[in-house]
């Protein structure tokens, strides 16, 4: 039995559809990130499972139960949600914290020991007295998660929990939560635009995109396999290009795609029109043909090198275009510059798959599609974010 | 002195009155919308300068002997004034009550119901938010009941030692010619607006 499931949940507001049948489950000590960019549906979802509001149809069970109206209040308070702009009361940060015991009568002699216990945690000790209208961004996220948290919930809902934090803080609250995760089996639903979060913290991702729970997955089955093209520009696949599959032995592709030919291991037959995605990190870009086992060497001259931050992103003029993102060291290494001809290679196993009667059918008119894959991309760059840039900087 | 006391304890009576029906009468209005609210929020902001002789003139048709409530013989009497007073000033409570709890941040309301809080603790935690702007709401409802004449003079009828207060002795004494002690009992009153308006503040900040 789920801890808690919803079940075809649709929400409308007006007549705008936010929430088109959205059913997920968080099992118990469960860390779920719902990803998906700006008004996807995420902070209705998350409101509908709090019990905030009421949805048009569809329903929500808690430990196997569905929640009806009288159980709502004894529902929420094994519930907690930290809402996406965390208000706090107009109180001291002790009577904030305490907020929650509070209103479950909970013992008034145990109170302050708990409270000034959940302060430290949160690292915000030596606060108690402090106005909490007065403190940062920062500080008020945390005094919000520290409230959220001083029931032991049995999950915990956190609506872009650290939007508004610098890297040093966002740092101190992610472990927070995985620490909170592991100590105490607290599931938790993170609803973030930020992919890379999601990565970082998630047992499972779901994506979501106007309305619709397109796909739910383990991490790498999300950024490695997107189920359409949505969900693959979201996650940061750049190079995503239409092709056919001329044969298939044993799993091993043969892809034609604008005259050229690539490798790509997928279940897809022979004759199959796809779209095929390939991540811009696991693009290797050397100045010799590459001796590794990259089954796809291009080669071609380099259209446009662009650096943020740590990393370098490279088009490749290839008869198709590819990008590459590899660290700003690597291209420094590589003495690369615009018009330069250069070796692009990548694994069969890096190519992903689509079939293009799939990802036709989801590819949604007009340009949402378009903005939704620039939401995601500045992600990218972060400095942190991806682990994988580790090993590839080598 | 006394007839000071008597203006304090029957304005405070009447604010007390007055905040016991405007205060959820106010949250009633403010937690929901419903056609013609807008229209009744001006209507109730058109009642916040209602004349006094006016309210004074209304009651009295209701309790003078042959009136409706005429057999609860209330005429000439405290609670006459308190009635009257009540319905005076509950325009106003009720409009800065209103105005009150708009003013707090909508996501105040989802928060303690998300950390807990049942429908009447998540009202209750408004209404704290609110604090400031209904000790507002107090203030200017108790200033209003003390420093009227109207309601205590065709209510109360100024009968000395039962139902005369400060400014019905005022207007007596001025039209006796004893302008400086008139004038002494003005300031009198201010006095005790001001005391009250700092012991209001005080109040609000110890919390």
């Amino acid at each position: 039995m789920s801890l808690i499931e919803t079940i075809a949940l649709h929400q409308q507001f007006g007549t705008r559809e936010v929430l088109r049948g959205v059913s997920l489950t968080v099992e118990r000590g469960e860390i779920v990130a719902v990803i998906g960019p700006t008004g996807s549906g995420k902070t209705t979802l998350l409101r509908l499972i709090d019990q905030l509001d009421t949805p048009a149809s569809g329903k929500v069970l808690f430990e196997g139960r569905e929640v009806t109206p009288r159980l709502r209040t004894g529902v929420r308070r094994q519930i907690s949600m930290v809402l996406q702009k965390p208000v706090v009361f107009d109180s001291s940060v002790y009577d904030n914290v305490a907020y929650p015991l509070r209103v479950r009568k909970y013992d008034r002699k145990a109170i302050p020991e708990k409270v000034n216990a959940m302060l430290r945690t949160v690292g915000l000790d030596g606060y108690q007295k402090r106005k909490a209208r007065t403190l940062s961004g920062g500080e008020t996220q945390k005094v919000a998660l520290a409230r959220a948290l001083i029931s032991t919930p049995q999950a915990l809902l956190l609506d872009e929990p650290t939007a508004n934090l610098d890297p040093v803080s966002l740092d101190a609250i992610e472990d927070l939560i995985l620490k909170l995760n592991r100590e105490n089996g607290m599931a938790i639903v993170i609803a973030t635009h930020e992919m890379a979060q999601g990565q970082r913290l998630a047992h499972r991702i779901g994506v979501m995109m106007q309305g619709d729970l397109i796909q739910m997955g383990k991490p790498d089955e999300v950024f490695y396999a997107p189920s359409d093209l949505r969900v693959a520009r979201f996650v940061g696949v750049e190079n995503i290009l239409k092709g056919r599959i001329t044969a298939n032995e044993g799993g091993l592709a043969q892809v034609q795609l604008n005259g050229r030919s690539l490798e790509a291991v997928t279940d897809h037959r022979p004759g199959q029109e796809v779209h095929i995605c390939i991540r811009p990190e696991e693009v290797i870009i050397s100045l010799e043909a590459p001796s590794s086992s990259a089954r796809n060497v291009f080669s071609g001259g380099i259209r446009l090198l662009a650096l943020s931050g740590p990393l370098a992103r490279v088009e490749i003029d290839c008869g198709l275009t590819l990008v590459a993102l590899i660290t700003k060291r690597s291209a420094e290494e590589l003495g690369l510059r615009v018009g330069q001809q250069v070796q692009a290679s990548f694994k069969a196993t890096a190519v992903h798959v689509i079939s293009r009667a799939v990802s036709d059918q989801a590819e949604p008119p007009g340009p949402t599609a378009e903005s939704s894959a620039t939401t995601g991309k500045p992600d990218l760059f972060k400095p942190t974010d991806d682990p994988r840039v580790r090993w590839w900087g080598g | 002195m006394e007839i000071t006391w008597r203006s304090l304890r029957l304005s405070a009576a009447s604010t007390l009155l007055a905040t016991i029906v405007c205060v959820p009468l106010g949250a009633l209005i403010a937690f929901h919308s419903f056609r013609g609210k807008r229209l009744l929020l001006n209507l109730i902001q058109a009642l916040y300068s209602l004349p006094t002789v006016c309210v004074g003139i209304f009651v009295y048709a209701f309790i003078f002997g042959q009136g409706p409530l005429g057999s609860l013989g209330l005429v000439f009497t405290p609670t006459a004034i308190v009635i009257g007073q009540a319905i005076l000033i509950s325009p106003i409570m009720t409009g800065l009550t209103v105005s009150a709890l708009s003013g707090v941040d909508k996501t105040i309301k989802d928060t303690t119901l998300s950390l807990g809080a049942s429908q009447s603790q998540a009202v209750w935690a408004i209404v704290k938010e609110a604090r400031f702007a209904m000790g507002a709401a107090f203030i200017l409802g108790f200033g209003r009941a003390i420093s009227e004449v109207g309601v205590a003079t065709i209510l109360g009828g100024n009968i000395d030692g039962f139902t005369r207060t400060i400014t019905t002795t005022m207007s007596l004494e001025y039209s006796k010619g004893e302008f400086p002690l008139s004038m002494a009992l003005g300031i009198i009153l201010l006095c005790v607006a001001l005391v009250i308006a700092i012991m209001v503040n005080l109040v609000q900040q110890r919390r």
